[in-house]
């Protein structure tokens, strides 16, 4: 008899205003819009702060996850018009579909200037794990980056190989972090690959083996900090260390991460994953304000 | 700016590294590499507010590098990359 499957991966879609700006009184109201391969934001920030923002999951079709996100996003103000937006960035992998967008700016130079926001101009190296790509990016105290790195090429070791574990293995995502902690004994050795097939397959061996559901948890979250840090240390580290994305919201990879980083990553109370669409929408807010803007 | 363009899979590192403080966007590594994996734009993609032009190695081939680069590293009597040589400013080189 067919059971109706649960969705393990499915991660929550939120979004939200900032209750003490009011639009009205805004000179200029720009939006970053960050279509990535696995979620999109929209941020929409008056005159350089956050007004509101929209995360969600990113459809088949770039056109329209962006637009809805930013319905998502203005939602969360209410009554604000469209045509209100003076300026709209996109960036991220689908960042030239976006159709409304005045232009677009890559994902690396919005995910630093984003950092730079969200974690405050300390933040020398940023870290952004993202749905399909890994991106290791040392920038100035301005957000300016000074040095980066993206491997896109493979999406070993990135969110969408941790949602296909954690469907694999029941276990929903937002759990995974602390349930890869909750072994007994000894911490097990990362598997031998990250690549997401056959890091799947060695899963599956594992747990024919008899290993528990977090024993292999551990293991593959071991395995994908690992390969994040090579990453990371081609690039070199500085302190102090931001993480952006999705991943940043998972333990049981950023706390292995850490100790071979050797340094403790920043604390925020922003949602991580709207790094990219934020620094989208302060380069709008910057070419505004030199008068770069939207020809009326 | 180092930008590093390529990846790193399970055979290993394969990265170009172009120093956009170096470059200015002369373009005479376009032509110097026959896998024509440069390209100059106008503006700096990872820069935007900086208005000067820039080499970069253009989408589909960073992901390609082991593959286009070849040609050019025989594993023995190996010549200076073309270019590495081409570029007067000394802002490009690979990490294998």
């Amino acid at each position: 008899m067919a059971e109706e499957k649960q969705e393990f991966w499915r991660w929550t879609e939120s979004n939200w205003k900032n209750p003490d700006i009011n639009w009205n009184d805004a000179k200029f109201i720009t939006v970053g819009i960050d279509v990535g391969s696995v979620s999109s934001q929209a941020v929409a920030m008056a005159d350089g702060e956050v007004l509101a923002y929209g995360n969600m999951r990113t459809g088949s079709d770039s056109p329209n996850s962006a637009r809805n996100a930013l319905k998502f996003a203005l939602e969360a103000i209410g009554d604000m018009p469209e045509d209100r937006m003076d300026y709209c960035i996109g960036t991220g992998y689908g960042r030239v579909n976006v159709p409304f967008a005045d232009r677009s700016i890559t994902e690396i130079a919005c995910h630093a200037r984003g950092a730079n926001f969200i974690y405050g101009p300390e933040v020398r190296t940023v870290l952004d794990v993202g749905g399909q790509d890994i991106k290791a990016i040392q920038c100035d105290q301005k957000g300016k980056v000074t040095n980066f790195l993206m491997n896109d090429k493979c999406a070993a070791g990135t969110g969408r190989g941790m949602e296909v574990f954690s469907d694999l293995l029941g276990v929903p995502i937002n759990e995974v972090g602390d349930r890869s902690f909750e072994f007994q004994g000894e911490e097990p050795a990362a598997v031998s690959s990250t690549c997401v097939v056959y890091a799947k397959s060695e899963a599956t061996g594992l747990l024919r083996k008899g290993w528990t559901k977090e024993e292999v948890l551990a293991a593959y979250c071991k395995a994908m900090a690992e390969r994040i840090y090579s990453l990371v240390e081609r690039v070199g580290v500085k302190a102090e260390f931001a993480v952006t994305g999705g991943m940043a919201k998972n333990r049981g990879v950023m706390d292995r991460v850490m100790p071979l980083v050797g340094l403790d990553r920043m604390k925020t109370e922003w949602d991580t994953q709207i790094a990219g669409a934020a620094g989208a929408a302060l380069f709008g807010f910057a070419l505004c304000k030199k008068g770069k803007g939207r020809k009326k | 700016m180092l930008a590093n363009y390529g990846y790193k899979d399970a055979s290993g590192d394969f990265f170009i590294t172009i120093d956009t403080d170096k470059c200015d966007g002369c373009g005479d590594c376009v032509p110097a590499c026959p896998a024509k994996i440069f390209e100059v734009l106008d503006e700096d993609p990872n820069d935007p507010l900086r208005d000067e032009p820039v080499a970069i190695v253009s989408g589909e081939k960073k992901k390609k590098l082991k593959y286009e680069c070849n040609p050019c590293k025989p594993s023995s009597d190996r010549p200076a990359l073309p270019c590495v040589s081409a570029c007067g400013a000394g802002a490009i080189s690979h990490s294998w």
